[in-house]
């Protein structure tokens, strides 16, 4: 006789079980990630690599928003400042905007686009044409090669890119304030200096660091965790960005939140 | 006869669900050591759940996997890689990883898993498969460069880098030209003969099982309903499903 196990039933409704189920398998990945990382082998090679896929290719993106948004943040502030005559704060009020805020948040939303969705789709696809499958057969963790290599790198990359943008989104700013108040580089960068405090630029490190994970083990996840078919590559790639989004807007409140406790405590 | 052999497999009550699909249901196979024995069914009867079951890829509701004498329910993931290694699964589409080269693909589990190789015996090796498999100008191509049939011979030529002596083929002819055919069933011999293995092959396609296979299998309904060589099984089918079976693939 055949030997068939029942179907449970759910234990609260369907939709909530899948929702708790899905919450404790999301952790049980992050809580992996961190157990994981410290052991060998490590895929340094690959992490390389990623470095270079994550870092490198969203150059372009990223050096044109940042120099836009820093030339637009500089023109919408300017009518509000000259009304007081202080047009002249223009610099040290971009610098602050941007090392506190749009630096980080901008960077780390166009990231999840373009990095997340890359990653989400790139294991989603691996999984539906089983090559997740293949290494594991053969002996080779896919966690570590796929999941660990792609979540640093997007970790010691993303500050990277905060970095850069916010000195783009500077000299964008600078090109409008040179255009229009006649400010050399030398004094426009001597007032940006003077306005941000090392709490800024340690604060927006840290936010990046988060940013950064987020947006690569939520691909990861995702990615990993994608139902079988090409229908679900697709779902695992728009599920990563819009996650991730998610996620950054929340940890950008808390991590604000902080920042703010520290700064007026 | 058979009997006598030493068993490489042995598979006993065997019980695997989806959800409420219950795809196999108190299953019991042995595979004997240098035989190629052929698992025959229709898509979805739960051939490719099967030998998923035997590498570790998925987890039996009930009964027994031994493999080697060893029971891979009892492994940790430690002991289940190390029996990993001594067995070869070449996928149904093949599973080449899209973002290396041949060589790459080839290089990857080995790099892995035998330390100390030279870049030499790397080389030596690689090149020494791809020849196995009729393959050796494809070395530096990507995957997205080779044909299906192509695919399949490198993606068993991966397989075999790590010296398996079991080999697991799921559906190697599947979506494949005649001819095409014919030459990755030839290769599953030489594979058999060369680096005498012990196979099981997962096929809908009873020309392929013809030309493979020592044994036959037919899983239907999560049931064996017929185990035997291919003449006993289909030329002296009793069973109406079996009979049937063989109808439909128009080989008469």
């Amino acid at each position: 006789m055949s030997k068939i196990k029942k179907v449970d039933k759910p234990v609260i409704t369907k939709n909530l079980d899948e929702f708790f189920n899905g919450l404790s398998k999301a952790f049980a990945f992050v809580k992996r990630f961190f157990k994981e990382v410290w052991f060998p082998p490590y895929e340094f090679k690959e992490v390389l690599r990623q470095c270079y896929e994550i870092g490198y290719r969203s150059l372009p993106l990223i050096s044109l928003t940042g120099f836009i948004i820093g030339i637009v943040f500089t023109n919408q502030s300017r009518p509000s400042l000259a009304e007081f005559g202080a047009t002249s704060w223009l610099p040290s009020l971009i610098s602050i905007a941007v090392v506190r805020a749009l630096g980080p948040l901008v960077t780390a939303l166009i990231a999840s686009g373009k990095v997340g969705s890359s990653i989400g789709a790139e294991i989603g696809s691996m999984n539906v044409t089983e090559q997740i499958d293949a290494m594991e057969v053969s002996a080779i963790n896919p966690f570590k090669f796929l999941v660990i290599t792609r979540t640093l790198a997007a970790t010691f990359m993303i500050p990277v890119l905060v970095m850069y943008t916010d000195f783009v989104a500077l000299m964008g700013s600078f090109a409008s304030v040179n255009a229009n108040e006649l400010v050399s580089l030398s004094t426009f960068f001597v007032q940006v200096f003077e306005a941000v405090s090392f709490l800024d630029i340690f604060s927006s490190v840290i936010k990046s660091v988060v940013f950064g994970f987020t947006i690569g083990i939520v691909g990861c996840y995702k990615g990993y965790n994608s139902s079988r078919g090409t229908e679900g590559v697709g779902q695992a790639a728009n599920a990563a960005v819009v996650m991730s989004m998610f996620l950054i807007f929340v940890e950008e409140l808390l991590i604000m939140q902080i920042v703010n406790a520290i700064r007026y405590a | 006869m058979l009997s006598e052999r030493e068993k490489v497999v042995e598979i006993r009550g065997l019980v695997k669900s989806f959800g409420e699909n219950h795809v196999l249901r108190n299953v019991d196979l042995d595979l004997y050591k240098g035989e190629n024995l052929v698992v025959l069914g229709k898509s979805g009867s739960g051939k490719s759940v099967l030998i998923k079951l035997m590498v570790g890829l998925l987890r039996q509701d009930e009964g027994s996997i031994k493999i080697f004498g060893i029971d891979t329910l009892k492994l940790n993931l430690k002991e289940l890689n190390k029996l990993r290694l001594r067995i070869g699964f070449s996928f149904q589409a093949s599973a080449l990883y899209d973002s290396m080269t041949v060589r790459e693909n080839l290089e990857f589990p080995l790099v892995r898993n035998v330390k100390n190789l030279t870049r030499k015996e790397i080389d030596f090796k690689v090149e020494e498969l791809l020849d196995a498999v009729a393959l050796p100008n494809t070395i530096n191509q990507m995957p997205s460069e080779l044909s299906g049939g192509q695919k399949k011979r490198i993606g068993i030529a991966r397989t075999l880098i790590l010296n398996p002596e079991i080999m697991l083929y799921d559906e190697p002819t599947a979506g494949l030209d005649p001819v095409t055919c014919i030459e990755i069933n030839n290769l599953i011999n030489e594979v058999r003969e060369r680096y005498k293995t012990s196979s099981i092959v997962i096929t809908h396609d009873l020309t392929c099982a013809k030309q493979t296979g020592d044994r036959m299998a037919v899983l239907i309904k999560g049931h064996f309903k017929a185990v035997g060589t291919f003449e006993e099984v289909f030329e002296e089918a009793t069973d109406k499903q079996v009979k049937s079976f063989y109808d439909y693939n128009f080989i008469r």
